[in-house]
């Protein structure tokens, strides 16, 4: 009895035990995840970010206000927990939005060879043009709102996951698996949802997580600019910003939401690596 | 010879996706450059009459056709303030950034192949831990936060260096240029350390397991030449195609370097037409931008025959 039992037992570890057995990748999780119930809930405990208060003008970092108070004499701890939302909000949506619309784009490109040409020719067209610069001008366009934040982050980061969705598909349509599918007359979509899809998620984490970190940096960019998010919504961009001209004065305005936003982007970047040297080395190279 | 003319005909289309993609940003987006242009007081008639004068009352194929006409001659537009031309603006502000990318190209190039190098070399020690550490948080940092600690340690604190602004060397001579692009030429090359060296690591270790190392080794050659003639030699291919990538990246930090120095050059006049909505202007650099980097990617194309002779078309 007891040997059928055992012969059963050797599974793949789990998910969760491969996650745990790489320490760097632990490490970067725990501090997201406590990055995130902080930008969660911390705005309920801290004080209004864009109160004004003329008595606490330029107080510098101290027990009492932990990160200072900026020339109106608003709390930059709040500021910064409240800026923490949003940056982190942008990075997640522009992720998501920028993944599904390359997925969808990278499975036409490389499975279908009219569009291939077509697709790829915008896309080169779009990576020639730097990233930030079309983000300002979509942005100065169309009004900064956090949504408009949003789509001019997303656009420049489309091409590239179309890229790596394509490469993907072009190898794994050339497998005997899917050879044999089609043999057997299973027809395109199904193929594509059934043998393309599930190879491109590995790879379209890791590469999800790397395009969250890369639009935090850029909303914070646009905001230093003064080309993103209004100051009326405290972002770490924003903040940043207005503390630039008071920097000689009170250097904290930009120190502790920078540090902030240094940390966050480190930690989704480490989680990144971390993640793709798990789930599968092989796609180690694609990136 | 038939893959240069190919490779250099290959960028026409994808300067063509350029144009047209600034083309009808510009033009079909939701906001309206002629009523912006205008300003807040302005009436119908106002705007009617510079939609006219800037010819966006014409229908869009006759638009289209005269920007690529214009475009295909050299021209960038003007600017719809100032009414100069884009080309001039651009060759008032080109030295201060040129200035910039050498100086950010060279430092990167002399501390990231060493320090990727030297981390191949001792794979597993400390110094290769501190080159991994140092490229993770290098990608992590924004560029002006960086910027600022350094403004404040070595301008604000040490007073060793100027706070910002520029100087021409061929105005104000070399020490005061190089003082003043000291800090910016550091803070923009840190990505580009962590990104190179890095990569210099990942294709030294690669080649370094190779049969001609340990040939080479088992002639008795000095390590210093195996890894500067065999193992950098043979990893310089994936080491330059990143350079070229980066480029994008570049102008990116370029513009908030500029901003953070008050560097009077390109970054600049991109920042100062967002700031005055000059749509002329914006248009002109992203254009000239993006035909930068296009050049640059098929310089780097065309490069590897020479880094490597083995690569032939």
């Amino acid at each position: 009895m007891t040997e059928t039992t055992t012969i059963h037992v050797k599974e793949d570890p789990s998910l969760l035990k491969i996650i745990i057995s790489n320490k760097s990748l632990t490490a970067g999780l725990v501090i997201l995840a406590i990055l995130a119930l902080i930008a969660l809930i911390g705005p309920f405990f801290t004080g209004d970010p864009i109160a004004i208060n003329p008595m606490k003008r330029i107080k510098p970092p101290g027990p009492e206000m932990w990160f200072g108070t900026d020339p109106l004499g608003r709390d930059i701890f709040s500021r910064a927990i409240s800026g923490g939302r949003i940056s982190l909000t942008v990075g997640v949506a522009v992720a998501g939005v920028s993944v599904f619309i390359g997925l969808f784009l990278g499975l036409l490109a490389g499975y279908i060879r009219l569009l291939d040409a077509i697709i790829m020719r915008v896309m080169d067209g779009l990576m020639a043009i730097p990233g930030i610069l079309l983000a300002i001008a979509l942005i100065s366009l169309s009004g900064a709102t956090i949504l408009t934040v949003i789509v001019a982050i997303t656009i420049p980061e489309i091409p590239r996951v179309v890229r790596l969705v394509r490469s993907v598909v072009l190898t794994v349509r050339e497998e005997a698996y899917v050879e044999a599918a089609i043999a057997a007359g299973t027809k395109l979509p199904s193929i594509m949802i059934r043998h393309i899809l599930p190879n491109t998620i590995a790879p379209l984490i890791v590469q999800a997580t790397y395009v969250c970190a890369s639009a935090m940096l850029t909303e914070s960019i646009l905001g230093f600019l003064g080309a993103g998010i209004p100051p009326e919504i405290p972002s770490w961009g924003n903040i940043m910003s207005e503390g630039r001209t008071y920097f000689q004065l009170c250097p904290w305005i930009i120190f502790f939401p920078g540090v902030a936003l240094g940390i966050t982007v480190m930690s989704v970047n480490i989680v990144g690596d971390g993640l793709r040297d798990t789930l599968d080395p092989r796609i180690a190279k694609k990136m | 010879m038939l893959y240069v003319i190919k490779r250099i005909l290959a960028t026409i289309p994808v300067m063509v996706v350029v144009a047209l993609f600034v083309f009808f940003i510009i033009r079909l987006g939701p906001g309206d450059p002629a009523s912006v242009i205008a300003g807040d007081y302005a009436t119908a008639e106002d705007i009617e009459e510079i939609r006219i004068k800037l010819g966006l009352a014409d229908p869009i194929h006759v638009q289209m056709g005269k920007w690529m006409l214009q475009l295909a001659s050299g021209d960038l537009g003007h600017s719809y303030h100032s009414n100069l031309q884009v080309t001039t603006l651009i060759s008032q502000r080109l030295e201060p950034t040129l200035l910039l990318a050498a100086s950010t190209i060279i430092l990167t190039v002399l501390v990231a192949i060493p320090l990727g190098t030297l981390a191949a070399y001792k794979a597993g020690s400390w110094i290769d831990k501190f080159v991994m550490v140092f490229s993770v948080a290098g990608f992590s940092i924004p560029v002006f936060v960086l910027g600022y600690i350094l403004v404040y340690f070595f301008a604000m604190e040490l007073r060793w260096l100027p706070v910002q602004g520029y100087k021409s060397p061929f105005e104000y001579g070399l020490l005061p240029f190089l003082r003043h692009i000291t800090m910016p030429a550091v803070t923009l090359s840190v990505i580009y350390i962590a990104l190179i060296s890095r990569m210099t690591r990942a294709s030294v270790v690669e080649v370094l397991n190779e049969d001609y190392v340990r040939t080479a080794r088992a002639k008795g050659q000095s390590e210093f030449k195996i890894l500067l003639r065999h193992a950098l030699r043979n990893a310089a291919v994936p080491i330059v195609t990143v350079l070229g990538i980066s480029v994008a990246l570049m102008i990116g930090g370029v513009v908030v370097t500029e901003s953070v120095y008050n560097v009077p050059g390109l970054g600049r006049l991109v920042l100062d037409a967002v700031l005055a909505r000059d749509y002329g202007v914006i248009q002109g650099l992203i254009l000239f931008f993006s035909f930068i980097y296009i050049f640059i990617n098929l310089l780097i194309d065309l490069s590897y025959t020479f880094i490597d002779p083995r690569i032939r078309y």
